[in-house]
């Protein structure tokens, strides 16, 4: 079975909500809707305080290059726009609806129907995609219109379908896949033709047996793409290394995918292209996991952005006694919330709830240099030495050791047995380094 | 509710712990353990707490109240030390000088560079090596083996075969005259010959082996890479001249290259990182061995290989960087 050969790790998988059908998670009283939901610049707001809004309505505009619309998730009366604190802690603008009953806007098509047919040319797919906010929802959120659009001089040869869900804990790919299987194709044949390519794949992990039996029954209906069982690894959801998996290429060290001829694209991206194409809808709602052993009903919820956990939560049992930690995305790299309060936006795929006793980290203990950290690392990077290199603010070695490749995956931290804090010195230093190179290339 | 724990991701960890590895190391020194005891008897068993105790007697006493920072004594790895450092001595070696051996391990080798982590030098082999240019008689007299002895004094001792061969070549005599004098291969192998404490038995020895390489402890890279070239590096002289040189297979299974390949050289604090570097390393350490024990003033070369390849550690680290994603690009 085919998977990525440098390093990777394989945490216990604690897929507790994967026979959890997708459920529709009641309306909230009220959303919150960031306007940075997306890699880039944040949207513009075009609504205003005390303006009615319809479900699925424009309410900010992305006016950068990298930028995404936001569209408002439910129907209601804009109660206010005002800075809230989202998923890294900080306070960010967000606007703020109270929900009334919904009214969707006429131009969206609701009705249950498969449609199979695209007509459009592949620069009217790659606006459709841009007006209806669709963004990369595996996590990065990077906005998916400017995936779509081959830089000049480049060519791309496969479209890679990235249905890995390598963090532990997470189902909603897992989900989608078996319950929007035939969506999912028709959005990938749509992305297809607007990269003009004639072959994608669709890589999944072996733990997801009945999605790859269920896509690869129905692929027989649509040429050109193809299903890839791929060995259970973690990152392997890392789009270098589902491209180095799928295809045997190596992206260079800080080149994107369509430098070896591919353009990666998650499932629940897919499915919001087929929505956004062929129902004109907007990216208004998506699968969110919320799960955790402590937690009493392990779900799968279809959420409004603009949801606040604190309302999935209570929809999933409420908050465990002896909760320690809740975690916005996967326990590897989800961040860790100081509040409950954050709400869901186009790129959480999951909430996880930890229990106290798993939180802590064990005692940091002298290094036993047994390269372990360097062994699982997919980058080929040697963590311990990035570690002290960044704390000893050696920035000009760190960025020779090739520091900026980190992804911070966790896998150097996930597996020191010293209990070590690798990647936060390690994300330290690339900070640091970071900044030296944007200021020598100004 | 409480307050909710905030932390940089990942927000799990592997069971994996430093004292689970070095206990994991211990509990697979057991077989080789039960076979020194078996042939050497009490004194074994003496040689061995004694320098486990002292080895973790010092640990303490130097954290507390010469570092005065945390104790972790408990840890294993102090406990691992005192058990090689038994086990590549003779049994019969007064106990004090194995108190004086541990102290120099622990003392010199582990706690002046830093403690845990922190040495450049195998603590066990930088003790051995110690006892045997400051007592030489003692650390050159090798009890011979008898089952279940408990005889403390007057044990009868006698050189290694690895001696006999050394001594034999030297004089002149020809390997095949030489072999009558040294026990059966089959005999070797089990561990029923003279020799330190216990590095006698190869078997018991290729077991524990197999549990740390089961357990994850050590990888397959240092000792394939130690073992195999000893075997080309002997195999290689015993060809062009079978008088003069004795088979590899004699050179696997005596002395104390079992246990330096499989225990000594695989120490994870002073081995190389990278796949690449350990079997560099590897190779060294095979190399000097075999060009101390056929060309050197000792019988015995294991315990100067594996120092000297630890020095380069640092070196080797430098030069052989693990293979980068994305260096080279292939387009497969």
């Amino acid at each position: 079975m085919k998977t990525f050969k440098i390093g990777g790790i394989h945490p216990p998988e604690n897929k507790l909500s994967e026979s959890s059908p997708i459920k529709v998670l009641p309306l909230p009283e009220s959303v919150s809707i960031p306007m940075g939901q997306h890699l880039g610049v944040p949207a513009v707001p075009v609504v205003q305080k005390g303006d009615r809004v319809k479900t699925g309505q424009m309410i900010a505009k992305g006016e950068a290059f990298i930028s995404a619309n936001v569209h408002s998730s439910v129907t209601g009366v804009v109660q206010k726009i005002d800075e809230i604190s989202d998923s890294s802690g900080y306070r960010r603008k967000a606007i703020i609806i109270k929900t009334e009953p919904d009214e969707w806007e006429e131009s969206i098509d609701l009705s249950p129907n498969l449609v199979k047919e695209c007509t459009l040319t592949p620069e009217e797919i790659v606006k459709k995609v841009n007006e209806k906010g669709i963004v990369g929802m595996g996590g990065a959120t990077f906005p998916s219109h400017v995936k779509l659009m081959i830089p000049p001089g480049k060519k791309a040869d496969y479209l890679l379908i990235n249905g890995v869900e390598c963090e532990p804990y997470l189902t909603s790919d897992h989900r989608l896949m078996l319950e929007h299987g035939e969506e999912m194709l028709v959005g990938i044949t749509i992305q297809m033709k607007a990269l003009k390519v004639s072959k994608a794949i669709i890589g999944i992990e072996n733990n997801k047996k009945d999605a790859i039996d269920h896509l690869r029954k129905l692929v027989t209906d649509f040429p050109g793409i193809t299903v890839e069982p791929l060995k259970v690894k973690y990152p392997q959801g890392g789009e270098k290394q589902l491209i180095k998996a799928l295809i045997n290429r190596e992206v260079p060290s800080g080149k994107l995918p369509i430098e070896v001829g591919c353009v990666v694209h998650n499932v629940g991206t897919s499915v919001a292209v087929y929505q956004a194409v062929q129902k004109n809808k907007p990216l208004i709602e998506r699968v969110v996991t919320i799960t955790g052993n402590s937690l009493k009903e392990p779900s799968n919820f279809l959420t409004r952005v603009g949801t606040h956990i604190s309302v999935m939560i209570e929809a999933a049992g409420g908050l465990p006694e002896d909760t320690g930690k809740i975690i916005y995305g996967g326990p590897m790299m989800g961040k860790a919330l100081n509040v409950p309060d954050a709400p869901i936006t186009k790129g959480t795929s999951g909430i996880l709830i930890l229990p106290e006793k798993t939180t802590r980290r064990k005692t940091a203990v002298n290094c036993i240099r047994c390269g372990r950290c360097a062994g699982v690392c997919p980058m080929g990077l040697e963590p311990y030495l990035l570690a002290v290199l960044a704390d000893k603010n050696r920035h000009e070695d760190c960025e020779h050791e090739r520091i900026m490749d980190c992804m911070e995956c966790g896998s150097c931290l996930y597996i020191c047995p010293s209990g070590r804090p690798l990647l936060d010195h390690i994300r330290i230093g690339k900070g640091a380094v970071g900044k030296i190179i944007r200021s020598r290339n100004q | 509710m409480n307050l909710l724990t905030v932390s940089g991701s990942p927000h799990v960890y592997t069971e994996e712990s430093v004292s689970k590895i070095m206990y994991g190391v211990v509990l697979s020194l057991i077989p080789a353990a039960l076979v020194s005891f078996w042939f050497f008897g009490l004194a074994a068993i003496l040689v061995t707490l004694t320098a486990v105790v002292s080895c973790m007697f010092f640990e303490f006493i130097i954290q507390k109240y010469l570092l005065k920072g945390p104790v972790t004594v408990f840890d294993g790895s102090a406990v691992i030390t005192g058990v090689l450092l038994a086990f590549i001595v003779p049994a019969s070696l007064p106990l004090w000088m194995v108190v004086i051996g541990s102290l120099v391990s622990i003392g010199m080798a582990k706690m002046t560079f830093g403690g845990l982590g922190k040495n450049i030098f195998n603590p066990a082999l930088v003790g051995r090596v110690f006892l045997m240019i400051s007592f030489p008689v003692d650390m050159n007299m090798y009890p011979k083996p008898s089952a279940m002895s408990t005889q403390l004094t007057d044990i009868i001792t006698g050189p290694t075969p690895l001696a006999i061969v050394k001594e034999g070549v030297a004089q002149g005599e020809k390997i095949a005259d030489l072999v009558p004098q040294v026990p059966e291969y089959a005999n070797l192998l089990m561990g029923n010959m003279g020799g330190s404490v216990g590095e006698i038995s190869a078997l018991a020895i290729l077991l524990g082996g197999l549990f740390m390489l089961f357990r994850r402890i050590i990888t397959w890279e240092i000792p394939t890479a130690y073992l195999g070239s000893v075997v080309i590096l002997a195999g290689t002289l015993w060809l062009i001249d079978p008088n003069q040189y004795i088979d590899p297979l004699f050179h696997l299974i005596t002395g104390g290259l079992m246990l330096g390949a499989i225990y000594m050289a695989t120490d994870m604090v002073t081995s190389p990182m990278g796949r690449w570097g350990m079997i560099v390393y590897g190779i060294g350490c095979g190399f000097l061995t075999i060009i101390i024990r056929i060309f050197g003033a000792y019988p015995e070369g294991v315990a100067f290989a594996i120092l000297i390849m630890n020095a380069f550690v640092p070196l080797i680290n430098r030069a052989f960087k693990p293979q980068r994603f994305g260096e080279e690009v292939k387009n497969g």
